[in-house]
């Protein structure tokens, strides 16, 4: 049976009370929050914080594909797969692939892997989708919108839900786009938006999905369906026959916001987590057309465990304080220039990525010493490339020492510099703590990786690793 | 392994005046300094024979020698610029010093300046690394404040009893500083201000972090057997150490953030040259690498002066005051004089020299015959320890 093994999920820690935007502007709050992605994240290190929370405990030698799919790809040419393929230190010899400018880029990445799985021809493909788009400022967007990703591991064997039918359709709506010249997203007038496009949609293709599959509403335990705002999704519902107050699932507007090409993964996760064997799940996204799911909970979802997902990423929060942060984050403000004196090198990036992108420290086979990064000469016992990689980024550790430093400038001074040492093998670690509050950094606290952005120098984005506080 | 002990006489140094020179170059402040050195010596600038530059800063690099050749109009010997961090000034004394020993050259001038006040940054910078995200954002604050929140944690001092310890250290420099007419900074400061200035990189504040200045010194070296030719009180080198680790410390397993091992080293590497046992005992003054003052700390315990964990006894005790036991950073140090990185060796190498001629002024230490100069540098990765003495033996 073809479905899901695993699932993953990532909302980033920053959440933002959509009274400080109204505020900022003397609009109208629309209420709730929503989430930021921190000024060191951006839509491939969110993809990579969900497929890490998918694939660890997993068989990485097993993944055969890793699909991106993003609406806010970092890249227009250079594949974001393959950057988030090695990051969760899968094998090379895989098929990565983009999927980009739609919002339905999440749903149609699963369809596509399941094609594939279904065929023979791959036996399990990861799935990440990550968005952090832009609303124009003052815009109800910019309230709606949030950040986030998910990732799921499909597959044909011990699937903890089967993936029955698939059903789309397509059609062709400048609703709510962005051009190769934008920076913000652009929509319609809103109710043409809405009727025409939204409820239009998503109607033809649930209902072309249950004639097909001879399912009534009441079949199914979860309705999760692609939500623009708070409300449309739920006339939706009820216009389809569902009851939203026990089948529609959660669209997390009001608490997270609509996280664009990652949405109906994340709210898919968020059904998973909550569902039991034999539940029937209705997925159904949106993006000019729009792409339906129908799947079967199996037993082995009691196994599942371990995971952040959605529900454990809820509760992390530090709330934003101000909007000119959000701004300085997005960058949406220039903030005064920076001395930093690093060297930007593609091909330094590459010959390291060993260690720079897949966290591989060097365990010595004479002595056992673990040293990052990679070490080709021992530190303990001087023998050269006697050593086997291991992986430190799903490691914890503790803060060894530290500083709090207002020197070093950055979006969210101060900088907050560690010397981490690592579970395994009392490797050291220098790295930055991010997603944490100063004050609380101490001696000993225990910390997990976390992969960020870092800088644009050399006109390439540049990504390592930091630490934060575990969670 | 031969011993440089008392092969070498410095016989004439200078020094400019250490600050935010805006009104001056690179060129400006090692005139002043070289033809201090020229006239203390007592030679004409046509008998230096080959000359050792120290300098560091990105401008100079592949520039070779020019940057001394220029200002100096020294034509027709070999010029060899070095740098080795913060011991770069060191460096160039050092190097020098052997090219004489050898007895390649009779006299030579090792000269160490930087200009740091023209990058338009009020540091030394920030992530100058390697690689380009491994050392992103390392400044040499953090990478000193890792020392401080790590020796206060392994040896229980609170943060209030930790910044008191080192806020004292800065109180004696300042106070020594005061008297040193060439000092970028001249006055005293309490210990409240130096408790209570705001934080540069936690649990350093303002006043636990030396100066960004602007600065140049000079030594002139001859064989020992000639120096009493030139001058009736030359120097003599007793003993350079110089130490450098294999990477920094931020990646080796198992460091203890405590203290560091290049300073150990490069100590007892000079320690034995000069024939030195206890070093509390035998050293008179001590010029060191107060780069902060938790540097200062732990100097203290690397150089042998205070057994480990035990500094702040010493400190309490006012072993280290101009008129305490062991005299350190009797001119004021780096916190005083800043730290032009290729400078500052030499500049320390100035104090001693002059406090063991009995020039040392108010800040005159009793009866001087040995002097100690520290720089501790990289990461920290490298340290020099020089020794010099005003007898031959």
């Amino acid at each position: 049976m073809v479905g899901i093994k695993s699932y993953g999920a990532y909302i980033p820690i920053s959440r933002m009370n959509r009274d400080i935007i109204g505020n900022a502007w003397g609009t109208r709050s629309i209420g709730g929050e929503r989430s930021v992605a921190n000024y060191d994240e951006d839509s491939l290190s969110m993809a990579v914080e969900a497929a890490l929370d998918c694939i660890n405990g997993e068989d990485r030698q097993g993944v055969e594909g890793l699909f991106f799919a993003s609406t806010t790809s970092p890249y227009k040419e250079k594949a974001c797969s393959s950057i988030v393929a090695t990051v969760a230190d899968l094998n090379k010899e895989i098929w990565t692939s983009d999927f980009a400018n739609s919002l339905r880029a999440g749903t149609s990445a699963v369809r596509a892997a399941l094609n594939a799985i279904k065929s023979g021809e791959a036996k399990s493909i990861m799935v990440t989708a990550a968005d952090c788009r832009l609303g124009t400022p003052r815009s109800v967007d910019e309230q709606t919108f949030g950040d986030g990703a998910a990732a799921l591991l499909l597959g044909d064997s011990d699937v903890i839900a089967t993936i029955e039918d698939v059903y789309s359709v397509s059609d062709d709506i400048t609703d709510v786009w962005r051009t190769d010249q934008d920076t913000f997203v652009r929509s319609w007038e809103d109710r043409w938006v809405m009727v025409n496009g939204y409820t239009k949609n998503m109607k033809a293709a649930i209902s072309g999905i249950m004639k097909k599959s001879g399912l009534m509403p009441k079949d199914f335990a979860k309705v999760v369906l692609y939500s623009p705002d708070a409300r449309s999704h739920v006339d939706l519902a009820k216009s389809l026959g569902f009851d939203p107050k026990t089948q529609l699932q959660d669209s997390l507007i009001t608490t997270i916001g609509n996280v664009g090409s990652a949405q109906s993964l994340v709210l898919l996760v968020s059904a998973l987590e909550e569902a039991k064997p034999g539940d029937k799940i209705l997925l159904a996204s949106y993006g000019d057309g729009s792409d339906v799911f129908i799947l079967q909970v199996t037993d082995a979802i009691e196994g599942v465990k371990n995971k952040r997902g959605v529900k454990k990423s809820m509760g992390l929060k530090m709330m934003l304080p101000s909007y000119e942060k959000y701004l300085a984050y997005r960058q949406l403000v220039s903030l005064p220039e920076e001395f930093i004196k690093l060297f930007p090198s593609a091909s330094v990036m590459w010959r390291t990525q060993k260690w720079v992108l897949r966290c591989h420290g060097s365990k010595c086979k004479h002595c056992g010493l673990v040293s990052f990064p990679i070490q080709r000469v021992c530190f303990g016992c001087h023998s050269r490339d006697e050593f086997e990689e291991v992986r430190l980024s799903d490691k914890k550790g503790k803060v060894f020492t530290y500083s709090l430093d207002n020197l070093a400038g950055g979006i969210d001074p101060p900088t907050v510099q560690t010397i981490v040492e690592s579970d395994e093998g009392g490797a050291r670690i220098y790295c930055l703590m991010t997603d944490c509050n100063p004050k609380e950094v101490k001696v000993g606290l225990p910390v997990e990786m976390t992969f960020r952005r870092f800088h644009r120098e050399g006109g390439f984005y540049n990504y390592f690793w930091k630490c934060r506080p575990a969670r | 392994m031969e011993s440089i002990k008392d092969k070498i006489a410095i016989i004439g140094m200078g020094c400019c005046k250490f600050g935010e020179n805006w009104n001056k170059g690179p060129e400006d402040m090692i005139i002043e300094a070289a033809y201090e050195a020229y006239e203390d010596a007592g030679i004409d600038p046509k008998d230096i024979q080959a000359a050792w530059l120290g300098t560091v800063g990105a401008h100079w690099i592949g520039m070779g020698g020019l940057a001394l050749a220029e200002p100096l109009k020294l034509q027709g010997i070999p010029i060899t610029r070095v740098e080795n961090w913060c011991a770069t000034g060191h460096e160039a004394l050092r190097n020098a010093s052997f090219a004489v020993a050898c007895g390649m050259y009779d006299i030579a001038i090792a000269v160490g300046f930087e200009k740091l006040k023209d990058t338009g940054f009020p540091g030394l910078g920030v992530g100058r690394g390697m690689h380009p995200v491994m050392e992103m954002r390392r400044t040499a604050p953090s990478s000193f404040a890792f020392i401080a929140t790590r020796y206060f944690h392994t040896y229980g001092l609170s943060l209030e009893e930790g910044k008191e310890t080192i806020a004292k250290i800065a109180v004696k420099n300042h106070k020594n500083g005061s008297m040193h007419p060439k000092a970028h900074f001249q006055r005293e400061i309490t210990l409240e201000q130096a408790v209570k200035a705001p934080i540069i990189a936690s649990p350093l504040g303002l006043f636990d972090c030396c100066g960004n200045s602007d600065g140049a010194a000079v030594a002139i070296i001859t064989r020992a057997d000639l120096a009493k030719k030139f001058r009736d009180d030359p120097i003599y080198i007793k003993g350079i150490g110089v130490s450098q680790n294999s990477m920094m410390p931020h990646f080796q397993p198992g460091f203890d953030w405590t203290g560091f091992e290049v300073t150990q080293i490069a100590a007892k590497q000079a320690y034995e040259q000069a024939g030195i046992k206890n070093p509390r005992k035998e050293i008179d003054l001590a010029v060191v690498h107060d780069c902060f003052t938790i540097t200062e700390l732990i100097i203290y315990e690397d150089l042998g002066f205070s057994p480990k964990g035990k500094a702040k006894e010493d400190v309490d005790a006012g072993t280290f005051a101009l008129d305490g036991e062991l005299p350190v950073n009797t001119d004021g140090g780096l916190k005083c004089f800043g730290h032009p990185v290729g400078a500052s060796g030499l500049r320390m190498s100035y104090e001693i020299y002059k406090q063991l001629q009995g020039k040392g002024d108010k800040r005159q230490v009793k009866n001087a015959e040995i002097g100690l100069a520290h720089t501790l540098g990289g990461h920290p990765s490298v340290s020099c320890v020089m020794l010099y003495g005003n007898d031959r033996g």
